[in-house]
């Protein structure tokens, strides 16, 4: 089961209180942008097996959208976060390179 | 609990008593809740301070950082509050007459959280949801939210389109011999 705490709500809550939304902090590359970056926006998708960065939505809650990283394989999450950021918080990256030494962000 | 003319429908023949109230009036609030200043106002207005995260008090229910769900006191009206709102609060803001897009049900008995529990993914237990709480969750598939009214007693609300099924799923799960008495113990 994976229980994911609602950064609005504050409250820790059952897998299908929620919607998932893929992957987040993607590049919306729009005008000016090659074919290539275009269809990668669109379409192209990381897949890890293993720490993954999510967005989510409250949507049996509050309504809010936010950003959670886990673990794929073992539902571990690491923490959840507000919508509003282009990048993870440094303190959710620290807390996945404590458990994960051999994990690396990616760009 | 109301007296009997509040309700529309009312079934006893289960463990738990399920009734669906008559048109409630409410009012929802859009707005930022952190602001100072309206959170002044609103108290002022409505004579109870803001309620904490997940909360209720004074017919008046936290739903989201920007929402509150406001019962309109007896004497007063839907329109009256929503112009009382608009004319105190300075900050950007919404606030609607949602009386007609609501259904309003009231779960009494012994065993009323078990009720819920049947579809509700969440704690039910009095430690973890007591009077005071309100919690925004799913019911089967159905988008609710609800509070302790009483320790024996339940409101829940959902959008008016799915007022029968609503209904017809309370009933249903309320059925003699069907809860398990272990929530209450
Ligand atoms: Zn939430």
């Amino acid at each position: 089961m994976l229980l994911l705490t609602c950064p609005y709500c504050g409250v820790e809550a059952e897998e299908t209180e929620f919607l998932g939304a893929g992957q987040a902090h993607l590049k919306r590359h729009m005008d000016g942008s090659t074919d290539g970056e275009f269809t990668a926006y669109l379409f192209e998708r990381k897949n890890p097996k293993g720490i993954v960065f999510e967005r989510w939505r409250h949507v049996y809650g509050c309504g809010k959208w936010f950003h959670a990283a886990r673990c794929a394989v073992t539902l571990e999450v690491f923490g959840t976060y507000s919508a509003q950021t282009f990048e993870p918080p440094k303190d959710i990256i620290a807390k996945i390179k404590a458990k994960r030494p051999e994990w690396e962000a990616k760009p | 609990m109301s007296d009997l003319m509040s309700f529309s429908e009312i079934d006893g023949s289960g463990a738990v008593l399920i009734a669906a109230q008559r048109r409630v009036a409410m009012v929802t609030l859009k707005t930022d809740l952190s602001n100072k200043i309206t959170r002044a106002a609103i108290k002022k207005l409505l004579g109870t301070t803001v309620p904490a995260q997940r909360k209720i008090a004074n017919g008046v229910a936290w739903m989201a950082p920007d929402e509150l769900l406001i019962m309109v006191p007896e004497g007063s009206t839907p329109e009256a509050q929503i112009e009382q709102l608009n004319a105190n609060i300075k900050a950007p803001m919404l606030a609607v007459d949602v009386s007609d897009a609501r259904a309003v049900f009231t779960l009494k008995g012994n065993n009323a959280r078990e009720v819920l529990a049947k579809g509700a993914p969440i704690d039910l237990s009095a430690d973890a949801f007591a009077q005071g709480d309100f919690r925004r969750t799913r019911l089967g598939q159905v988008a609710v939210a609800f509070w302790m009214e009483a320790d024996d007693e339940i409101t829940l609300i959902c959008f008016a389109s799915l007022r029968q099924f609503m209904f017809d799923w309370l009933v249903n799960a309320a059925q003699k011999g069907s809860l398990p008495a272990y929530l209450n113990r």
